[in-house]
């Protein structure tokens, strides 16, 4: 029985992802959608739900996993979060192709879609340096990997926040709350790590680590 | 304006009302340069509402301005879509340069939404 301290961040955790998206679920809003607005609408939520667990996995405060393991789930969400993407801008177009095209083309009269998009390119940025990471050197993927992952973190959150719809306020203001918090924590730790070590160390790090 | 022709249907009937009704779009056609009010203009309307979407044919519908340049029709709510609750109307008749607009509503509460057309001679 692993303790309860593990067992209530486990729990909170579920509570922060679950919340909005049930409060979601229960908008006004989707009695005047059809299915597949919905879909790409939750597929947008979903994507900013998994966004919180990104930084939580590869900092390792997630209790009862592995260093090893939580990297693997790290890497499987990554993908997954691509997917969550294809479907959230797929679907949407499907339902008014103009509005997307707009955006793909950053000519939309909306504030909140050169965010979005932004941060879509970055995650397929991100994806693609993934795939080619074990051929990088390890700082260049590193530092590669968080810079994206800000531009990610930011232009996710600001396009949600800016967003009318779907998805309940306060719920979602928390949520990227707790978004933005982890990213900003996880980034500033790895960066205290790098500074902390002695200059010719950090060096041979930057050569033989990974 | 940007976005302002996207769902555009041409050729939506003169209605009296859009659907259901519940929610008012008004507003004025005038003339550029002395800002004359422009009667008899045929202004087309179209939104996500309760009733539909913006591409469907029902959501669509055409008033005539008054003596004043004045507008109003009486559509369905118009809820949010793409993340903002808006309308979209067009001026297409040939005699002044096309526009088309795209109000966003302050809240999506509002009951109604007002857009000003000035327009150019072809």
């Amino acid at each position: 029985m692993p303790p309860s301290r593990d067992v209530s961040i486990w729990v909170m955790l579920a509570a922060v992802i679950i919340v909005p998206l049930l409060l979601a679920a229960a908008s006004p809003l989707l009695q005047w959608r059809g299915p597949v607005y919905i879909a790409a609408g939750f597929a947008g939520i979903l994507g900013l739900a998994l966004m919180l667990m990104q930084p939580l996995l590869i900092s390792g405060w997630l209790p009862g996993l592995s260093a090893y393991r939580a990297r693997r789930i790290h890497r499987w969400i990554g993908g997954l979060l691509v997917g969550a993407i294809v479907l959230h801008v797929g679907g949407l177009w499907i339902v008014s192709p103009p509005d997307v095209v707009d955006v793909l083309l950053f000519r939309s009269p909306t504030p909140f879609s050169v965010w979005g998009v932004t941060a879509m390119w970055a995650v397929f940025a991100t994806a693609v340096l993934s795939l080619l990471r074990r051929r990088l050197r390890a700082r260049i993927w590193r530092n590669g990997h968080m810079a994206l992952a800000s531009v990610i973190v930011v232009g996710t959150v600001v396009h949600a926040v800016l967003i009318e719809g779907a998805m309940e306020t306060v719920s979602k203001v928390a949520l990227c709350s707790l978004v933005l918090l982890a990213a900003v924590k996880v980034i500033f730790d790895a960066y205290q790590r790098q500074m902390r070590r002695p200059p010719a160390r950090r060096q041979l790090d930057n050569r033989n680590q990974e | 304006m940007r976005g302002g022709s996207n769902n555009y249907r041409p050729d939506a009937p003169i209605v009296e009302r859009i659907g259901g009704g519940g929610f008012w779009m008004t507003g004025t056609v005038r003339q550029a340069g002395d800002g004359k009010p422009l009667a008899g203009q045929r202004i087309q309307i179209w939104a996500h509402t309760t009733e539909g979407y913006e591409s469907d044919w029902a959501s669509h519908g055409a008033t005539l301005t008054d003596a004043n340049g004045v507008f109003r029709l009486e559509m369905p709510q118009i809820v949010p879509a793409f993340g903002q609750p808006h309308g979209h109307l067009a001026y297409d008749s040939g005699e002044f340069e096309t526009v088309f607009l795209r109000p966003v509503m302050n809240s999506a509460r509002d009951k109604s939404l007002e857009a000003h057309f000035v327009l150019k001679p072809a």
